[in-house]
């Protein structure tokens, strides 16, 4: 059954069409064309798909698209901003190493500000609690775990 | 030594500002206009008879464009010994054999329409295990081989043998002598990229094919091949990668999948794409293959190794794919990391009735030396000395050749070896505390290419525009692993210009020259001593043209400068006399003669070279190109010999673990790491090379495991598959790296991308021993295992 939501994407009021069984995730890469979030494995088993709901991170694979009518979805596509600059953290992850493949990277960015904001001075416990849904092939993640440590000093400095 | 502008800096990877704000394209992102979605019907059973495929309701479901089938489509035969077929005619012999395909307008339909087919199978008994498959009257796999010729047992037709010495005078002259049957499972490579491709043709009936491999240029052959059994002889593929999603060794064969794609469009006359989701991944994509090890190894009263036996067995699964070449690899450890005067190496691979096999990082060397590196710990326990000291003492050294012809050109496994024993605090190997212990292993690798292949060459095209940036097309494949960044520094490095003016081209086989894949550790060495050549043809053609034209743009140059600076002295300098090829040089762009007085206008911006050559009449632009092939051997695989590498990385591994002996639970305290890489090129990647690796080495040594039931994959999820998360690997990683400088290396250094899960596992087997004092020899080291050697060693306590 199709169903008119809106919604907020990453700071814009939209509205558009989704499936009583479509998922968040499908609703994103599909008709809206936005491809920066990834599917791993549609089971919300990988946090490749993670996307910040009213600031939290979800796996946007088992969240109901209908679901987000009236919420505020920030996607990677809105993280950096429209001049091309990366947001911090995203450039935390560029200078640390963090990114191989890149698969996994705009779910872990999304996990990383989803903690940060609310947790601005992290420990190490945290960082890797909070990433602990977010799985990567490539990195043993000592450098994304690093990449979140410098985007947490780099935030704070500057507030 | 040399001082680098560039090697050895860290330096950003150009993908990754793309990657991080999920810009970067990757198979499951691109779209064909036109484009339909292709899905697979695959086999019911691991062993059957086909007797009937009905696709009738899928033929009436709107949206359905074409279904096929091996009864309306031309045989495409394909694999490493041509055993495999895109699509199964009378037969199916594994889980994952492909039955049928639908495409379809979007990827509901296709699947809705592959569930509505139905085929009648006439189930036969099969084969799951090689014990199994070499019994007397075991039911064939293959009746017959690819040309038809009838098979009477399930042994493959592919010969390794490695003798030196005399086995028997090595056993005569052995004191000591440790001995054990070791094994490995399957393991999924688990990129978090699933696989998948896009087939179009034109209207001149050419292939292009996007596809997630790590070998264009082999699948270009392999999909020509199919072309030509489809009728369309003399048709080309161009083959475009785009981001890849992981690679390690996923991508080193061509897949039915594509083969099914390309049969699809052809059909539709529509761009066709296949994406695998994870399930699919994990059941019909090849995971590293099993194996099987009996190792006997002996030493005299010193300690010293006098003979080595091994005997592999691998269960193949049902065709054959690059896996079955591990035992090509599996050759190098067992001859060469220690030296051994008496050697025997044999492999036996089988087909069964489960999953097919192909590569994984490592190709062979995690399995053997699992079983070399435990069993080393074994035999320096019955001879009573230090398993580090056994190690010292018995280690390969620079400048020899092996039994098995390896030219071993520098060797840092000494210091590896020192350094890991010092990080650890070694002490006689004693351990650290109740059920606290420590233990290592040591590596060898082939670390200048890897020649299973009778060329193993790599070409670069290097192009200048008129703004002096470079444009670089390279046929390897950037899979994460940070070959683009590493090729960057390079050019940069050899050519003498800033790495913000180095472009890499993406991966297309119509641009870019042949490159015989990206695999065996070789994407670094292999582009960075391409480049270095035709940096230096380039350097040449820019040296030339600089003779010409340096001596009028200087005096322009000159004259401006005049121009603001009016009172200015020009140094005595003849420029017209020292303009000479030979003594140019160029650096971070700049063009400049050596020796010359130090003023701005006697440096030019290569631009400004390049525009004054091509913007004059008869102009002249500049590319070069080059193709380096490493000097080393095809090994002889059926002797065991032969020069696989042109130099080989070294490494040593040590972990302190503490075993939990009520639940069976390991908990590793740290690891350290050495690795003899030859010089670090980028610090920032090699780290993440060997970081990710020790992961990958870990979730090997400890929990992953594809389950296979007679044939039929058990745990095809994240959920039932563990791979290691951030919790697992939370423990300190203490990294050094080894610099040999090694003459064949490009700037000195060697590959560096698999060596760094090849002895993870047997390290952290002998700190187990060394805690608790059981050995687990089947991968991987459960606590259900680790409860039952615990309850095992008190029965055997107990009066």
């Amino acid at each position: 059954m199709k169903k008119k939501i809106s919604l907020t994407l990453n700071g814009s009021r939209i509205e558009v069409t989704a499936d009583s069984q479509q998922s968040l995730l499908d609703l994103l890469r599909g008709p809206l064309h936005m491809t920066g979030t990834k599917e791993g494995c549609g089971e919300g088993e990988c946090g490749a798909c993670t996307v910040l709901v009213d600031g939290l991170a979800v796996n946007s694979c088992l969240y109901p698209a209908c679901e987000a009518q009236g919420k505020d979805i920030l996607t990677i596509e809105g993280m950096a901003d429209i001049n091309n600059q990366l947001s911090l953290i995203q450039q935390a992850f560029v200078d640390s190493g963090a990114i191989q493949c890149g698969f996994c990277t705009p779910g872990m960015v999304l996990s990383a500000k989803a903690l940060l904001d609310s947790h601005p001075d992290p420990s190490d416990t945290d960082i890797r609690e909070a990433l602990s849904g977010n799985l990567c092939r490539c990195t043993g993640y000592v450098q994304i775990v690093e990449a979140v440590k410098k985007a947490a000093n780099r935030l704070r400095e500057r507030s | 030594m040399k001082d680098f502008f560039y090697i050895g800096k860290d330096t950003l990877r150009p993908d990754g500002p793309d990657k991080a704000a999920g810009k970067a394209h990757y198979i499951h992102d691109l779209q064909r206009p036109g484009m339909l979605y292709g899905k697979i019907k695959f086999s019911e059973h691991a062993h059957a008879r086909i007797k009937h495929i009905d696709t009738s309701k899928a033929e009436r479901i709107p949206g359905v464009r074409t279904i096929i089938t091996a009864k309306n489509t031309p045989e495409i035969r394909f694999g490493f010994l041509r055993d495999n077929l895109a699509l199964k005619l009378d037969k199916v012999r594994q889980y994952r054999d492909e039955v049928a395909a639908v495409a379809a307008i979007d990827p509901e339909i296709a699947e809705e329409a592959v569930d509505t087919i139905r085929i009648e199978y006439e189930p036969l008994p099969g084969v799951f295990s090689p014990e199994q498959a070499m019994k007397e009257g075991a039911p064939l796999v293959h009746e017959t081989d690819p040309r038809g010729k009838p098979r009477n047992h399930n042994i493959l037709p592919l010969k390794y043998h490695h003798e030196s010495g005399n086995l028997e005078t090595g056993k005569r002259e052995a004191k000591h002598v440790a001995e054990g049957t070791f094994s490995t499972p399957l393991v999924q490579q688990c990129c978090m990229g699933t696989a998948g491709c896009i087939a179009e043709f034109d209207m001149n009936s050419n292939l292009t094919l996007w596809s997630k491999t790590q070998i264009p240029f082999l699948a270009q052959r392999d999909f020509n091949q199919a072309l030509s059994a489809m009728g369309l002889k003399g048709k080309n593929t161009r083959i475009i990668v785009p981001a890849l999603g992981g690679g390690f060794g996923s991508g080193l064969d061509t897949h039915a999948y594509e083969y099914i794609a390309i049969l699809l469009a052809f059909q539709t006359g529509h761009p066709v794409k296949i994406v695998y989701n994870r399930r699919e991944e994990f059941t019909n994509l090849s995971p590293r293959q099993s194996t099987q090890t009996r190792i006997v190894q002996g030493c005299d009263p010193n300690g010293r190794l006098s003979f080595r036996q091994i005997d592999v067995l691998q269960d193949n699964g049902a065709y054959t794919s690059w896996g079955a070449t591990y035992p090509s690899v599996m050759m190098m450890p067992a001859t060469s990391l220690y030296r051994v005067p008496h050697i025997t190496f044999d492999a036996k691979l089988v087909y069964t009735n489960n999953t097919y096999c192909q590569a994984m990082r490592g190709y062979g060397n995690p399995e053997l030396t699992w079983a070399l590196e435990s069993n080393m710990d074994e035999l320096a326990e019955k001879a009573g000395i230090d398993p580090f000291e056994f190690r010292m003492l018995n280690r390969i050294e620079a400048g020899e050749t092996t039994p098995m012809g390896l030219k071993i050109s520098t060797c840092g496994l000494e210091r590896c070896l020192e350094t890991v024993a010092g990080k650890l605090d070694w002490k006689g190997g004693t351990k650290k505390g109740k059920n606290r212990g420590i233990g290592m292993a040591s590596l060898i690798h082939v670390g200048g290419g890897g020649r299973i292949y009778r060329s193993d060459a790599s070409g670069i095209i290097l192009k200048l525009d008129d703004f002096g940036n470079v444009n670089v097309f390279y046929g390897g494949v950037e899979m994460g692993q940070g070959l683009h960044a590493v090729l960057i520094q390079s050019v940069a490095e050899a050519l003498g210009v800033r790495p913000d003016t180095v472009f890499i081209n993406p991966t297309d086989t119509g641009t870019c020259p042949w490159d015989v894949g990206t695999h065996a550790s070789r994407g670094a060495f292999m582009a960075g001593n391409a480049a270095i050549l035709a940096a230096r043809k380039l350097r040449n053609n820019i040296f030339e043209l600089a003779e010409e034209l340096f001596p009028a743009e200087a005096k322009k140059n000159l004259k401006k400068h005049m121009a603001k600076y009016p009172d200015y002295t020009p140094p005595d300098f003849d420029i017209a006399k020292a303009a000479k090829r030979d003594r140019f040089d160029l650096k971070e762009g700049y063009i400049f003669i050596t020796g010359s007085p130090d003023a701005p206008w006697l440096r030019m911006d290569l631009g400004k070279l390049l525009r004054a050559a091509h913007f004059r009449p008869q102009g002249q632009m500049l590319t070069a190109e080059a193709f380096y092939d490493p000097p080393n051997e095809l090994p002889d695989f059926e002797k065991g010999f032969g020069n696989i590498s042109s130099t080989y990385a070294f490494g040593t591994q040590g972990v302190e673990v503490e075993v939990d002996t009520e639940t069976g639970e390991i908990k590793i305290i740290r690891m350290v790491a050495a690795h003899d890489v030859g010089k670090v090129l980028n610090p920032l990647g090699l780290k993440g090379q060997i970081y990710g690796a020790l992961a990958q080495g870990v979730g090997y040594a400890l929990y992953e495991e594809l389950k296979s039931d007679k044939g039929k994959i058990q745990n095809p999820d994240f959920r039932d598959y563990k791979i290691p998360r951030t919790q697992e690997m939370n423990f300190p990683i203490d990294l050094t790296f080894i610099e040999t400088n090694d003459s064949f290396g490009p700037f000195g250094a060697k590959g560096v991308a698999e060596p760094g899960l090849v002895p993870t596992a047997p390290a952290i087997a002998n700190a187990i021993y060394n805690a608790v004092g059981v050995r687990i020899r089947d991968l991987p080291i459960t606590p259900e295992k680790i409860l039952a050697a615990v309850k095992e060693q008190k029965n055997l306590k107990k009066p």
